[in-house]
């Protein structure tokens, strides 16, 4: 898969669609590539499972992080300052993640002056799987409110249709293929299929989106006792 | 038909709807306010009524004016907002008004965080207004249980003319899990001969209404409420029990904490350490003698309950093991959830271990 080449990359889709574990994911492999990479949380309408919760991890990862808070845990929509300047520093890859509803993603048009000059692509994700994106008609509508609110043109589509932990096969590939004909209908790319990293060598050939593997950061409470020992990742030092 | 990955409060909201509700009064507050925008997308589809009102007091008001009328009506708001509605579910209960409450509850108390927490497990259980009174108390733990429960949560209210409250925290409203929509058929219900839909000229006025002023009539009434409160004690206890073959251990816990539980019993199984978990689904009525049984248990060593409180829920705890076992308590409040490892841990200090 083809790592973004552009210098902002803006994710968005509507609620449980997995923009954050897509964006923090997207962030740690490009960081990982050798980018100098920063992760701009601009989701100011959901509360909870932000990528705040996953900061030291993505610290660690090399990824800067901005988020929308006023500091520590608390969800409270303010824009830091710093946020200007992944749009001047000159060699400085970024990934912002949007909030996941045309009200949400508003808050992209004051970034507009920026973001207009700067070479960026804006990407729609697509889950299949829940029922505001069960039909091609209700994907394009919350798409062109999106562009409407952000007053941005997506300019790729990416198939993240996924179940939770209870995901299988036939709902990437009816996923991929659902997000392809999309794709067509828009006259856009289908930039990537994104599925657990598990899914990776029996789906890779057969996804018309270009396979982008993840590995599950944005998890339940409980699902940590499969991990870690059962901490929480931002107790540990 | 196949499953969809749903958010809890939208699975509320459309639950509900699937359960006939056609009347939703509210007003938003995180984390819940994913219901009122729901409902007030979905509603109208259906010729009902969706209104936001000036305040969550105007809400549960109107609530039991639409009640009163006959209607099926729910409300919904997070802790604070529930404190505010307090007056008005006294006066349903005192009225026999059926509804359906649903609080995601975060942290307190005052306005407190917005983050998930069980800190109005007392003002349920106990009553946050004035007077005699109960609510029956559903705790769902997944969403799947979410819109399992919200139709039988409408037809306990209606059945015994109460309300009902469905007790979600902030994890459960605002995380997605798979949700399998299933038809559940209409319960058989009695008409509302009581509601107030005019008479036609064909009937006396029925008449709603929470005041009695002679004491001996509102004795009576407090009387008759009291059996009505019996009956569904003895008809409506709700609980799930897991692991408890051999059990060490026995977590007690509802919603978020009963999987956090779960997650530690895993741990501990990790360590060979057996640990069941017992799991209230209605809060009250409280499973009393369910719970004293699975404690008496022989393997069962220590009684260990979970909660995002300082420990509330454990007071019942304490009630149904009535001293066969040592009761303990694991928790945290203000929006913070213990982790599977703290859960774990505080087992084992338990055992002496």
């Amino acid at each position: 898969m083809k790592l973004p080449d552009r210098k902002i990359t803006i994710i968005s889709g509507h609620y449980g669609t997995g923009k954050t574990e897509f964006a923090v994911n997207l962030a740690i492999a490009m960081a990982r590539d050798g980018c100098k990479v920063a992760l701009v949380d601009l989701d100011i309408v959901n509360p909870y499972f932000r990528s705040i919760e996953r900061k030291d991890e993505l610290e660690r990862a090399g990824v800067t992080v901005y988020v929308t808070s006023l500091g520590g845990k608390a969800d409270i929509p303010s824009l830091p300052p710093g946020i200007m300047s992944v749009f001047i520093d000159p060699d400085r890859q970024t990934v912002i993640d949007l909030g996941g509803d045309p009200g949400g993603a508003r808050v992209l048009g004051y970034y507009k002056p920026q973001i207009d000059q700067t070479p960026h692509d804006f990407w729609f994700l697509v889950n299949r799987n829940r029922p505001e994106n069960a039909t091609e008609e209700k994907v394009i509508a919350y798409l062109r409110q999106t562009e409407t609110a952000s007053r941005q043109k997506v300019t790729g589509i990416i198939n993240s249709s996924h179940l939770g932990r209870e995901t299988t096969v036939e709902d990437i590939l009816g996923g991929d293929a659902f997000a392809a004909e999309i794709a067509g209908i828009l006259g856009l790319p289908l930039i990537y299929t994104v599925a657990e990293r598990k899914f990776e060598d029996e789906l890779r050939s057969q996804v018309k989106g270009s396979f982008f593997p993840i590995d599950l950061y944005m998890i339940k409470p409980w699902e940590l006792s499969e991990t870690k020992g059962g901490h929480f990742a931002w107790l540990e030092t | 038909m196949a499953k969809e990955l749903w958010k809890g409060n939208e699975a509320v909201a459309e639950a509900a709807i699937r359960a006939g509700c056609r009347c939703y009064f509210g007003y938003p507050i995180t984390p819940q306010s994913e219901i009122p925008e729901y409902m007030a997308l979905h509603m109208a589809d259906t010729g009902g009524v969706f209104l936001q009102s000036e305040s969550e007091i105007a809400a549960i008001n109107m609530v039991y004016g639409a009640s009163g009328a006959g209607a099926r009506v729910m409300t919904s708001s997070s802790s604070p907002g529930i404190s505010l509605k307090q007056e008005g579910i006294s006066y349903m209960c005192g009225a026999e008004l059926p509804a359906v409450i649903v609080n995601v509850m975060r942290g307190g108390p005052g306005l407190g965080t917005i983050q998930p927490a069980q800190g109005d497990y007392f003002q349920a259980t106990r009553g946050g207004g004035n007077g005699d009174y109960r609510l029956i108390v559903l705790a769902p733990a997944t969403i799947q249980e979410v819109v399992d429960l919200m139709q039988e949560a409408f037809d306990l209210a209606d059945q015994y003319r109460i309300p009902v409250m469905m007790l979600l925290d902030g994890m459960i409203g605002q995380m997605m899990e798979p949700v399998e929509w299933t038809h559940t058929p209409a319960s058989d219900l009695p008409g509302k001969t009581w509601a107030t839909t005019g008479t036609e000229g064909k009937r006396p006025p029925n008449i709603i209404n929470s005041l009695f002023i002679d004491p001996d009539a509102c004795n009576r009434h407090n009387q008759h409420l009291e059996e009505k409160y019996k009956k569904i004690i003895e008809n409506e206890i709700k609980y799930s029990i897991n692991d408890l073959v051999d059990a060490e251990i026995l977590f007690v816990a509802y919603g978020t904490p009963s999987r956090l539980a779960r997650a530690a019993a895993r741990l501990l199984g990790e360590e060979g350490i057996k640990a069941g978990v017992f799991r209230p689904i209605s809060v009250w009525p409280y499973p009393y003698d369910a719970l004293r049984e699975a404690a008496s248990q022989d393997s069962v060593q220590a009684v260990v309950t979970v909660e995002m409180s300082t420990g509330q829920m454990v007071d019942d705890v304490r009630i149904g093991v009535n001293g066969v076992k040592p009761v303990s308590f694991i928790g945290q409040a203000g929006g913070v959830i213990p982790s599977p490892r703290e859960v774990a841990d505080a087992a084992k200090k338990a055992l002496g271990r």
